[in-house]
């Protein structure tokens, strides 16, 4: 029997006290795509990083070809052909795509001959691999897809016959999706090996043809692809089964309650992000904003929630102005009106990741009753809310006195969106609600935000995320620069159509 | 290279608000035990100085409380801006003006009745010290001016004003110091002899007065607005993230403006206790570094009221016990324990993480162990 290229043995790996790996065994064979699949802190990219010697672990070992191996740093990852492609790319922006590859492998003091040489061996793996990329372009003038390309080109220029992908998809459009897998088959047929690290199951189907699972630091599975579904791949992931479609009622829609006319919105570089957009949200309706990040969701959403000022247009709610480019209210006046805010980045904005957890539950409510009577804080008031609303969005640890930053990513959003559903609001608007969230977490913020619809809310759902867009909204737009380029209704829509228009093409 | 990454929700709270300062502190001391030595003088002996001057005898514990009075609200005045994440620097100048202020509510209104004098005179301390941070806040918060250089600038722009009024203005024209007359006695503010007169005991003069007592109200004061109201909330939710402050409707501008005053006025408070309490004039230059000092003691005391109180009691002890030394030994010069002053800064503040990831560590295996077992 050939031995596989990768065997983990044993692998331990704590930090102080959280075991993040726990004698993982995992074996990757040469010439296969192999996923890795798991939630947010299932210990999947703790695994990866030990692989590319980013971190040691702690016990266990690792073994190349039957030989082991001790990597002590990302150089000796890449020596036995290790090759990683990050979440967030390692790339000089102002750099061509010539210099970014060679960097730290230029060879020779003063560019000449190894320059030359490095050019054409690029030209050649771009030929044979198709990747289409202009080797003198800058970085600063590619997209996001292209900027990947170059995370794997560099990998591959020097030597990678092992490729780690961490999480690769998250920012691509469904288009840019398909080219990239185009190119991973085209390695794996030219006898590459891939390992994929992904939560989404859809990725696991389509592409590799072995998987492991991962779940709360321990390897739970091994499996080849075509043995397994969707629906098995999820119930190992999160331990228990289920839902992945989401149940939604036929629409009640009532009356239009927000109303956006001509907004047009200007970033802080001053650069116009929101140009001319108009839109209705009837109550007992929710509508998707599908769009690659970047395309004005951001700065549209802070319009909207009183946060950033109108360049032009106006804002109604129940008929009455909120917003022109002359003055607007302020986010808690608009919450008073009923217009609750789920931001789309929780860190920067959601939440202050250095207060306790009671202290973000009442964040923007704390100077209404009964949390603060004449400016004094109600402490027991605030405990007993907290202990109430904890239990009800199952959020864990169940303490209200633990520093925020110490719940995973899944549980500081149920802590907003707890804050934002509680005083049933007329409006709710919400970028991004299961960014970095785990999959039991997903299906029941999803169940919320429907609930809040069937109560008759109108809901605005931003999201880079096409299947939850589709499987959420009852009407959909598409923002690509800033201006809305489609509106359909979400029946028979299919993501290639979404797809087009985010790319800006249809 | 090895990173130690501890849990900190395991880490128990005492450990970094107890052991972690207590360690750093320690350090501190033991470099400054070497520097003596190195001038020639026994450190044990210089710690037992220290420890006879500050609390051997009554007069010299006293005046450790006096000087732990001026530490605390300087201390508090850094330590509320702080939760807003501004550095107020200009402590120095506030205190000042501040002074300015008891002087010229008391001088003026002495005819009321004695009570209401020193309420109102605490109330212009207060008003003046917040008066001089406003500038600089406003200029912050409107104009993006950054608060550290405004401040650092209004010490010296507060120094010069008040030379100018001691020279030409408030002078006393009987003399030619820069000081001004004295206040009538009968609005001065109890001493602590008079005090223990009262009970019938004798002690010799001490520059310790009523003042400790508001400034003990202060920490009380500082800890429940931090702590218990929504302004405080405000206040610590612009400090640790803007953008979710904005985001929930709370202003930046209005919050740093009311840290900064607040904290201004805490500083102002140390003229009640220099004016009103010892010297009932104003002398160029009376702050006397308090104001840069309480930098110190608030970073010392984590900016929390129950950390600064310690804190500004050790300084107490280092400014008095210091000052005993000097004179017992006479290879160590006052400018030493500046020195000392400078490396307990260093240690507790500068370099504040320097042991702390293998003292957390430690101490959490440690706990874990038991727990096992």
């Amino acid at each position: 029997m050939v031995s596989p290229i990768l065997e983990l043995t044993d692998i331990n790996k704590s930090f102080g006290h959280v075991q993040a790996n726990k004698n993982i065994n995992l074996k990757i064979n040469k010439g296969t795509i192999h996923g890795i699949i798991g939630e947010n802190g299932a210990g999947k990219s703790t695994l990866m990083s030990i692989v590319f010697g980013l971190y040691q672990a702690n016990s266990g070992s690792i073994k190349i070809n039957g030989k082991e191996i001790n990597l002590r740093s990302p150089r000796d990852s890449i020596i036995n052909g290790i090759g990683m492609v990050h979440q967030h790319f390692m790339l000089v922006e102002n750099f061509t795509v010539l210099e970014n590859i060679i960097l730290g492998f230029e060879g020779e003091t003063v560019f000449g001959e190894k320059l030359q040489k490095a050019k054409e061996d690029l030209e050649k793996l771009c030929q044979t691999y198709n990747f289409n990329i202009d080797l003198d372009a800058t970085i600063s003038d590619l997209s996001v897809g292209f900027r990947q390309r170059v995370e794997i080109l560099k990998s591959l220029y020097r030597g990678a016959e092992i490729l780690i992908l961490d999480e690769p998809t998250g920012v691509l459009t469904p288009q840019e999706v398909d080219e990239l897998f185009k190119i991973l088959r085209s390695l794996k047929d030219e006898g590459k090996t891939i390992v994929l690290i992904t939560h989404k199951l859809i990725e696991i189907m389509d592409l590799t043809s072995e998987v492991s699972v991962m779940r709360q630091g321990e390897m739970v599975g091994h499996t080849k692809t075509e043995d397994t579904s969707k629906e098995q791949l999820a119930e190992m992931m999160v331990g228990r089964s289920v839902l992945l479609r989401v149940d939604k009622k036929e629409i009640k829609k009532g009356e239009t309650i927000f109303k956006v006319n001509n907004l047009s919105v200007k970033d802080d570089l001053d650069v116009t992000r929101v140009k001319d957009v108009n839109l209705e949200i009837c109550s007992g309706e929710i509508l998707g904003i599908a769009g690659v990040t970047g395309n004005g969701q951001t700065e549209l959403l802070e319009a909207l929630s009183g946060i950033r000022k109108v360049e032009s247009g106006s804002i109604e709610l129940f008929g009455e102005k909120i917003s022109d480019q002359n003055n607007f209210l302020n986010p808690r006046m608009l919450k008073e009106k009923g217009l609750a805010h789920v931001p789309e980045d929780r860190q920067r904005m959601g939440l202050i990741s250095d207060f306790k957890a009671h202290e973000n539950l009442i964040f923007g409510y704390h100077d209404q009753e009964p949390y603060s009577k004449s400016a004094i804080l109600n402490n027991k008031e605030i405990t007993e809310y907290s202990n109430k609303v904890m239990q009800e969005y199952d959020v864990r640890p169940n303490s209200p006195n633990l520093i925020t930053s110490n719940f995973s990513g899944g549980n500081q959003q149920k802590i907003i969106l707890s804050r934002e559903l509680n005083e049933n609001p007329k409006v709710l608007l919400v970028g991004q609600p299961t960014r970095g969230v785990d999959i039991g977490a997903i299906e029941f913020i999803h169940q919320r935000l429907i609930d809040m619809r069937d109560k008759g809310a109108a809901i605005l759902l931003a999201s880079v995320e096409l299947d939850e867009i589709l499987s959420l909204s009852d009407r959909i737009i598409v923002m690509f620069d800033g201006k809305i380029v489609g509106e359909k209704e979400n029946k028979n829509v299919t993501d290639r159509e979404l797809g087009l228009l985010m790319a800006g093409v249809a | 290279m090895s990173n130690i990454v501890v849990d900190k929700s395991k880490v128990p709270w005492w450990v970094s608000n107890v052991i972690v300062p207590l360690v750093n502190l320690s350090l501190a001391l033991l470099v400054s035990g070497l520097f003596v030595f190195i001038a020639g003088e026994n450190p044990i002996e210089a710690v037992k100085l220290i420890i006879y001057g500050s609390f051997g005898y009554i007069q010299g514990f006293a005046y450790t409380l006096y000087y732990t009075t001026n530490f605390i609200f300087t201390g508090l005045a850094f330590a509320v801006a702080f939760h807003c994440r501004l550095f107020n620097i200009g402590g120095e100048g506030q205190a000042y003006i501040g002074g300015l202020g008891v002087f010229l509510v008391a001088i003026n209104l002495s005819f009321l009745p004695v009570p209401i004098v020193w309420l109102l005179a605490i109330f212009g301390a207060f008003l003046f010290g917040a008066a001089w941070a406003y500038i600089p806040a406003y200029l912050q918060s409107k104009r993006g001016s950054h608060v550290v250089i405004t401040t650092i600038m209004f010490n010296f722009i507060a120094s010069s004003l008040m030379i100018f009024l001691l020279v030409d203005v408030i002078r006393d024209t009987n003399q030619m110091a820069p000081h001004t007359v004295k206040l009538p006695e009968e609005i001065w503010l109890p001493s602590f002899e008079a005090f223990s007169g009262i009970l019938g005991i004798k002690i010799r003069y001490s520059p310790l007065n009523l003042t400790f007592l508001l400034a003990i109200a202060s920490l009380f004061f500082v800890w429940f607005l931090v702590w218990k109201t929504k302004w405080g909330y405000e206040m610590r939710a612009v400090g640790h993230n803007t953008q979710a402050a904005i985001y929930a409707g709370i202003s930046p501008h209005k919050n740093i403006i009311i840290a900064m005053c607040i904290s201004g006025g805490l500083a102002g408070l140390l003229g009640v206790n220099e004016i009103l309490g010892v010297s009932h004039k104003i002398q160029a230059g009376f702050p006397a570094g308090y104001g840069f000092t309480g930098i110190a003691v608030a970073l010392m005391g984590r900016n929390h009221p129950i950390g600064i109180l310690p804190a500004a009691f050790l300084f107490g002890i280092l400014y008095q016990g210091g000052s005993e030394v000097t004179f017992e030994m006479p290879n160590i010069t006052r400018y030493m324990f500046v020195a000392v002053q400078g490396l307990i800064i260093l240690f507790s503040g500068a370099l504040e993480n320097l042991f702390r990831p293998q003292i957390e560590s430690f101490i959490v295996r440690r706990l874990n162990r038991e727990v096992n077992v």
